[in-house]
């Protein structure tokens, strides 16, 4: 079962996942059955398509179907995390306007409570003298995580992919881990979220964080559901200005959907720093210095005051 | 026991044992009782609609829940001090005052376990931290030692109770037959023979020698929650040795204040003799300077530096938003108290009683001041969250419920002195006994 899982797996993440695929490539008669039986006619119009044994096969359009969402992982395995993967994130300042695109798409897919943001951008300015930027801050997913350290019940933990996930099904709602958090990246339940009925009918998945729970933490997850199907997290995508680059430090590279860049070099190349490495909190999220902006930081601050209406 | 016959015994007995409630004790409880209804009917709309009727929000997380649980933990620490330390130094002028701390101990030590609770965003996972528990979690170590500290405290009050309680089953005729039940349930075993008197001594002692580390353990690991932080205000080593001087002296405050009103309500002058206060009073002057002391290396050490990270906090305690309170905690917590308690003529009783109420509500504020500020000035700017997260200022529900466990804890101490004498009467004829000797 798993060996199958994994092959799939694989299969999905060379890319023909977005093109939509015929039900069962490797036995191309029960595909063809299949769609019999459901009475499509064949259009004429034929697809080329890799199966996983490396063959290419044609196919009739009409009998494409798309993918299924995948099934959730089971809990066991979100704990585990995604093998021979360590997840990364950059942040290059010199993009970021405060457009919150980000900060959007990530609450619309997770279900956010209204007013609560998983994704901030902070108005920056070390010092009087010194240049304001904006500064979207995520989970930095520490690799000596202080909120894992305080967790009574792990229900919070660290995955051997790097990323720091949340079990809503056990978090006792203590929010020590809140306190712990130097960054402020944890938000509360305080109230039984608003969501639509079916979404909180669904079984709560690690990996997509929904739904959410009243009583319970809630916080950026680095979407591993999204890495699982080969996709960018829900905030990279969003980003016309592509300020956010996600990838594995294992390939070494990082991109933002239409750049790629080799993780090391990027961040040698333009000093990348973490936030507050004094702590020894050890994040996993990278920030590139805001020099040679993009925008002007005061092209950000329309966005704040729209806000404040 | 046969001087249990004898003319004096009787009076001390007759005195001590317990008395029903006057108009004033049901006035009292009635309060208390109504206290804690409304502190209930709120918890019961949190426990509905969730922690969104605290004020709590993301950055202030914890409020005064976790204010009220450390005050609850600092004043049990009492119960080790006043009878444990004591007891093994061999100190004799206490023991009038034992069971008192005892109680005290007690009630707070229970209501500390249920504000907590009171606390959780999702209380039905209680069990979760019993099946799920990582020992490297400082909250399991709080469940630990909390428990222990619990069950220690309840044999300590009980194994000196023994005696009293044959006292009091031997006196039928003052109490009512539940009572009686009661009594002769929790203590008909025992029958005052020199074996049973040997052995409750031995368990006493090894009682109140576990419970000084399981005391400094309790306190010390409360202020292992904020201490194993990084933030500003919690991040301090000064924090286990700080936290246990400031229950020390809370604790010693309530006790002052519990003898003060125990001694007006059953008219025991005579055995809680203005001597009491006179050397309580010194007790709580040399605590509130040991408070002081802590405290000058908590604020003033980092304010001296004044890093950025601790800028905002400090001068928000010290000029800023919680400046009136800060220095309403300092003064009416330590340096008042202080100056009333150096003078001979301060140690009479109702002054010392005074300064008593003002050690314990200061202390009461100063938790306050120890949680919250340092929530509201995280490392990052507070940005993209609502106004109401910026601020703190307690629900109705909140106030309700704090108010509702303090009225608790004095309601279980009101209940227990109904129910036990208040002074050790049993000791008390022994003592008597070995002085005039």
């Amino acid at each position: 079962m798993k060996q199958e899982n994994n092959s799939r797996r694989d299969f999905l993440l060379t890319g023909l996942a977005a093109a939509g695929l015929a039900v069962g490539c490797s036995s191309k008669k029960n595909a063809f059955e299949a769609g019999a039986e459901e009475g499509i006619k064949a259009s004429g119009k034929k697809v080329k398509l890799l199966s996983v044994d490396g063959e290419v096969i044609e196919v009739d359009e009409a009998f494409l179907k798309p993918v299924p969402a995948l099934p959730a992982v089971s809990n066991s395995e979100a704990r585990l995390g995604i093998g021979g993967k360590k997840f990364v994130m950059v942040i290059d300042l010199s993009r970021c306007k405060n457009l919150r695109k980000c900060q959007a798409a990530c609450n619309h897919m997770h279900h956010v409570n209204p007013g609560q943001n998983w994704i901030k951008v902070d108005p920056m300015q070390e010092a009087e003298h010194t240049a304001p930027y904006w500064q979207p801050t995520t989970c930095m997913h520490c690799d000596e995580p202080p909120c894992v350290k305080v967790c009574p019940v792990d229900a919070t933990f660290k995955r051997q992919d790097g990323i720091v996930l949340i079990d809503s099904d056990r978090c006792i709602g203590c929010r020590f881990c809140m306190a712990a958090c130097p960054y402020s990246s944890r938000a509360f339940n305080w109230s039984a979220p608003d969501i639509p009925a079916e979404v909180a009918a669904q079984p709560y998945s690690c990996e997509s964080s929904v739904p959410q729970k009243k009583g319970t933490v809630g916080k950026c997850d680095f979407c591993p559901d999204m890495a699982r199907k080969g996709e960018l997290p829900h905030c990279v995508q969003a980003c016309p200005n592509g300020t956010f680059f996600f990838g594995d430090l294992n390939e070494d590279s990082v991109s933002n959907g239409s750049e790629t860049f080799r993780f090391s070099e990027l961040i040698k190349d333009k000093s990348g720093y973490r936030l507050m490495e004094d702590l020894g909190t050890k994040p996993s999220v990278y920030y590139l210095p805001p020099v040679n902006r993009n925008f002007p930081y005061e092209s950000g601050l329309d966005n704040d005051t729209k806000e404040k209406k | 026991m046969e001087n249990l016959n004898s003319t004096a015994n009787e009076k001390i007995i007759q005195d001590l044992l317990p008395q029903k409630f006057g108009k004033s004790g049901k006035i009292w409880t009635g309060i208390l009782v109504a206290f804690c209804l409304v502190g209930l009917f709120a918890y019961y709309r949190q426990l509905r609609y969730g922690l969104v009727v605290t004020s709590m929000r993301d950055y202030v997380s914890w409020g005064i829940y976790i204010s009220n649980f450390v005050f609850f933990v600092a004043i049990s620490l009492v119960g080790s001090l006043i009878t444990a330390v004591f007891r093994l130094a061999d100190v004799h002028w206490s023991t009038p005052l034992t069971r008192i701390a005892e109680i005290i101990a007690v009630a707070a030590i229970i209501f500390a376990s249920l504000i907590i609770i009171v606390d959780m965003g999702s209380p039905e996972r209680f069990y979760n931290l019993f099946i799920h528990g990582r020992l490297q979690s400082p909250i399991i170590w709080d469940v630990i030692v909390i428990t222990t500290y619990f069950f220690i405290s309840i044999l300590l009050l009980y194994f000196p109770l023994l005696p009293d309680i044959q006292i009091l089953i031997k006196y039928k005729e003052k109490s009512s037959k539940r009572l009686q039940k009661f009594y002769s349930f929790i203590g008909s075993f025992w029958k005052g023979t020199p074996a049973q008197f040997k052995l409750s001594e031995k368990a006493i002692n090894i009682l109140c020698i576990t419970i000084i580390p399981v005391a400094f353990s309790i306190h010390t690991v409360t202020s292992w929650l904020f201490a194993t932080t990084y933030r500003p205000g919690w991040d301090s080593t000064n924090f286990g040795a700080y936290f246990i001087s400031g229950a020390f002296l809370v604790g010693a405050g309530g006790v002052v204040v519990a003898m003060y009103v125990f001694r007006k309500a059953y008219h025991l002058e005579k055995y809680i003799t203005a001597d009491h206060f006179e050397k309580m009073g010194r007790i709580v002057v040399l605590l509130a300077l040991l408070y002081l002391y802590f405290n000058v290396n908590e604020y003033l050490v980092p304010a001296f530096k004044m890093k950025k990270s601790e800028e905002a906090h400090l001068n928000g305690l010290f000029t800023g938003e919680f400046a009136p309170l800060f220095w309403f905690a300092i003064s009416v917590g330590m340096l008042i108290p202080i100056i009333i308690l150096l003078f001979k003529k301060g140690r009479r009783p109702l002054p010392v009683f005074i300064a008593g109420i003002m050690v314990v509500v200061g202390a009461w504020f100063k938790r306050y001041l120890i949680v919250t500020p340092t929530l509201l000035h995280p490392f990052l700017p507070m940005t993209n969250v609502p106004d109401s997260y910026r601020h703190y200022f307690p629900s109705w529900e909140e106030w309700a419920i704090a108010l509702g466990s303090l009225a608790g804890a004095m309601l279980v101490i009101t209940i227990l002195s109904r129910i036990f004498p208040i002074i050790p009467i049993q000791e008390t004829i022994t003592e008597r006994h070995e002085t005039a000797e």
